[in-house]
């Protein structure tokens, strides 16, 4: 590999002297779009570690339904399907908002943006309530992880199935719960800055990223609700 | 001031500049801040070598212990069973978590990478230097634990014993968790990195064999680790709420536990295995001054080593119950790794057949590795075949084996590598014959220490064991003597290297003759690495064309 250099001459930046490019742009980038399309692999590299993060207590979940097919069924009856499908609708609404916050960024909307942004969190708001909801039922029926299980009535008596059961739905609709409590923050931050009309057609990489992020978070919960919601 | 650069050139034939990314801006504040792929490899570099350090002590106490069976020294009984298993544990959990996996991708890929490919920085700078605080916070998790209690479970924690021993297995898990998540902010910049800042005419295939290493071994840090991660997690959600997952007491499975930590843990071996291979690649024609032999079977076969290493985990737990079939299946997926790293040899070896050797420290290095190796990939043969597997399993034969590859292949390409790049790191040279005795004692020690271990886990002497048969006791202390001379060495070499920074004579731009762009840079680098955007006017490692006179 040969290169020929000539012309050596003081750059502090590294890329011509003047600043004739977008603010945004990174030194290390020669074009919006290069930098663009890096930080898209970024996001998707790490969604990908996401994907295997749940992977791996879906694979646990799956193994241990194995094992206690007729704990689980039952335990899965506790779980109630109306705030559980509720949920789902909630976050299907989210992605589409989402999907309009992305296109009025990049058709220089800000305000649109913004206010897309907000039913985006609200909607994430509202996920979160009904959540506690639930989760404060099983609080009080003792449906709790692990040791601190202690509900009564079960057909299996002494079976610790139930117990890996509500074990494994707490971990994941929680794991989950946090991602939502992130996206919210998130899209908060996002959409102070749009209000600010910091996001144009040439600029909207914070948006379209976490845009990518939150489609995710729907999508987990998308496979989370037939799983533990609609076992048979 | 107009000049040309020509690759293969031994002399920059220009002046050094006088700022450099190591004098650009000064002060401590101006390294921790820092967002320079250069200055973050650096100080890479300086904590995995103290890593380094910790874990060698450890394993210096380790084989000290073992010396004879009575654990005496002048007479004395020193050394308890427990603080033996704490010494084993810590010197393989700190060696693997903080040392060898961010080894050379952390260190020297993040120094040389980006240089390689004619780019000015890595895709995402801070988040490579949120992955060096993340390494960090990591160590200091780490060192916590081995302050309060530490740890006596062997660095694979398996359970049902790390669920039930006291001690800080918690926070040594913890510290597992967040390296992790430092590995995975490395190999998702790399993977970043490669695909969009590559210089102008720079193809897949013009790429140096480094950087198909470092992506190779990029793709499994992404893919392997997250599953450790959660694997982790459920370890410490089992410890305080026992969920009932690994705990066989509640009815969990513990042979779950090793097919989720093999998931990721036995293509991290590869992550520590592939950059060292991938060093070799780019020493050898430099210093046969050849061509490189086979290059695109080198890049593919990397790439197979990342792939091949996410299917055959279950090699870990022939004895552990695993069905037969499953054994099988196992077995013969775990023969197709002899076929990449085969590749590679026969491509090395290729290569340096009438080439134009000469015998610097990094050549003796490759050399080392290429014997060492050898053995180490040969004997993992012994493992994958089911029958003779029985008989070795947890036997020092192991031990033998996975610290010839990990010692004899990433360790000593690692020292390999340094010496290589250290001119372009340092603007220094170091001198050439303290390394060479240097080299010489690692290669002699590290064969003392482990060549042994073979004969004695043929004979059948367990690994882990505190207290052992008379009859071992010579091997054991010809191991223990070995592992003094490898220390020996390798004190060397470090305090060679670090006298250089002051007294070293200044290094030219490319003192070996290199082809691949990160030479074309003055030494030191500059902040930005390339007075200009480097073009790319031919593949790598074209010394067809050039007359290469060399020092």
């Amino acid at each position: 590999m040969s290169t020929s250099t000539v012309d050596v001459h003081p750059d502090p930046h590294g890329h011509g002297g003047e600043h004739a490019h977008d603010p945004h742009q990174q030194h290390h980038f020669t074009t919006m779009e290069q930098q663009f399309d890096t930080s898209k692999i970024g996001m998707w590299l790490f969604l990908a570690t996401e994907v295997l993060t749940f992977g791996g207590l879906f694979a646990g979940f799956g193994l241990m339904q194995n094992q206690y097919p007729r704990e689980f069924v039952e335990a899965h009856e506790q779980l109630q399907r109306l705030p559980g499908a509720a949920n789902t609708v909630v976050l299907l609404v989210s992605s589409f908002t989402m999907v309009m916050a992305v296109l009025a960024a990049r058709t220089n909307q800000a305000a649109k943006t913004a206010r897309y942004l907000w039913l985006t969190v609200g909607c994430a708001g509202i996920f979160m309530c009904i959540k506690a909801y639930e989760y404060t039922h099983k609080f009080e029926e003792g449906l709790l992880p692990g040791i601190f299980y202690h509900h009564h009535g079960d057909l299996i008596a002494g079976s610790h199935g139930y117990a890996t059961f509500f074990s494994f739905y707490f971990m994941m609709t929680g794991l989950h719960g946090l991602h939502v409590l992130i996206g919210m923050g998130l899209l908060s931050w996002l959409a102070i800055r749009a209000k600010r009309g910091e996001f144009s057609d040439k600029y909207y990489t914070p948006v379209d990223l976490i845009g990518l992020f939150w489609h995710l978070v729907d999508l987990v919960w998308i496979y989370l609700f037939p799983l533990y919601y609609l076992i048979s | 001031m107009e000049h040309t650069l020509t690759a293969g050139s031994v002399t920059g034939d220009r002046p050094r500049p006088a700022i450099n990314y190591l004098n650009a801006e000064k002060g401590i504040w101006s390294w921790m801040t820092t967002v320079d792929h250069k200055r973050i490899g650096i100080m890479y570099l300086v904590a995995v070598s103290t890593a380094f350090l910790i874990g060698g002590i450890f394993a210096l106490l380790v084989r000290l212990a073992l010396l004879n069976p009575q654990h005496t020294l002048f007479g004395k009984v020193w050394v308890t069973a427990e603080a033996y298993n704490r010494f084993f544990t810590l010197h393989g959990a700190v060696m693997v978590f903080l040392f060898i996996i961010p080894s050379v991708p952390a260190s020297l890929a993040n120094f040389v990478l980006p240089m390689m490919l004619g780019a000015k920085d890595v895709a995402f700078p801070r988040i490579n230097l949120m992955s060096f605080y993340l390494w960090c916070g990591g160590a200091v998790l780490a060192i916590s634990s081995m302050i309060l209690g530490a740890v006596d479970t062997g660095w694979t924690f398996y359970t049902p014993y790390s669920t039930t021993t006291d001690g800080a297995v918690g926070l040594m898990t913890m510290a597992a968790f967040i390296l992790g998540f430092s590995s995975i902010f490395t190999g998702l910049n790399f993977i970043a990195t490669v695909h969009k800042l590559r210089a102008p005419g720079m193809g897949w295939f013009d790429m140096p064999l480094f950087v198909w290493g470092i992506y190779a071994t990029a793709i499994i840090q992404i893919l392997a680790t997250p599953v450790l991660a959660i694997t982790l997690v459920l370890l410490l959600i089992e410890r305080v709420f026992q969920i009932g997952i690994f705990d066989s007491r509640i009815g969990g499975d513990p042979v779950l536990f090793q097919h989720f930590f093999w998931f990721y843990s036995h293509p991290a071996v590869y992550i520590m295995i592939v950059p060292g291979m991938a060093i070799i690649s780019e020493m050898i024609p430099t210093f046969c001054r050849k061509t490189m032999f086979g290059y695109r079977a080198i890049a593919y076969s990397s790439v197979s080593l990342a792939l091949l290493s996410f299917i055959v985990w279950g090699h870990h737990m022939f004895v552990a119950g695993e069905s037969d079939l499953a054994n099988v299946i196992f077995s013969a997926l775990t023969f197709l790794v002899a076929i990449p790293s085969g590749v590679k040899m026969f491509n090395w070896l290729s290569t340096m057949y009438k080439g134009n050797i000469s015998f610097e420290t990094p050549m003796l290095y490759v050399l080392s590795f290429l014997f060492l190796f050898a053995i180490g990939g040969l004997t993992g043969l012994f493992f994958s075949t089911l029958s003779v597997d029985i008989h070795l399993t947890d036997t020092y034969f192991v031990v033998a084996h996975f610290h010839y590859v990990m010692m004899g292949g990433t360790v000593i390409a690692f020292l390999g590598g340094i010496h290589y790049w250290w001119p372009k790191m340092t603007g220094r040279m170091y001198k050439e014959s303290w390394s060479q005795i240097g080299c010489l004692l690692v290669f002699i020690g590290f064969n003392m220490t482990f060549g042994s271990q073979f004969i004695m886990g043929g004979q059948g002497m367990p690994r882990r064991y505190f207290n052992y048969l008379d009859q071992f006791q010579p091997i054991h202390a010809f191991s223990t003597y070995g592992s003094w001379v490898l220390g020996a060495g390798l004190f060397l070499t470090a305090i060679n290297l670090l006298a250089s920074l002051k007294m070293g004579e200044l290094a030219p731009d490319n003192p070996w003759g290199g082809t691949t762009l990160e030479w074309q840079s003055s030494s030191p680098p500059i902040t930005h690495n390339f007075d200009e955007q480097p073009v790319l006017e031919h593949e790598p490692y074209d010394y067809r064309h050039r007359t290469v006179t060399h020092v």
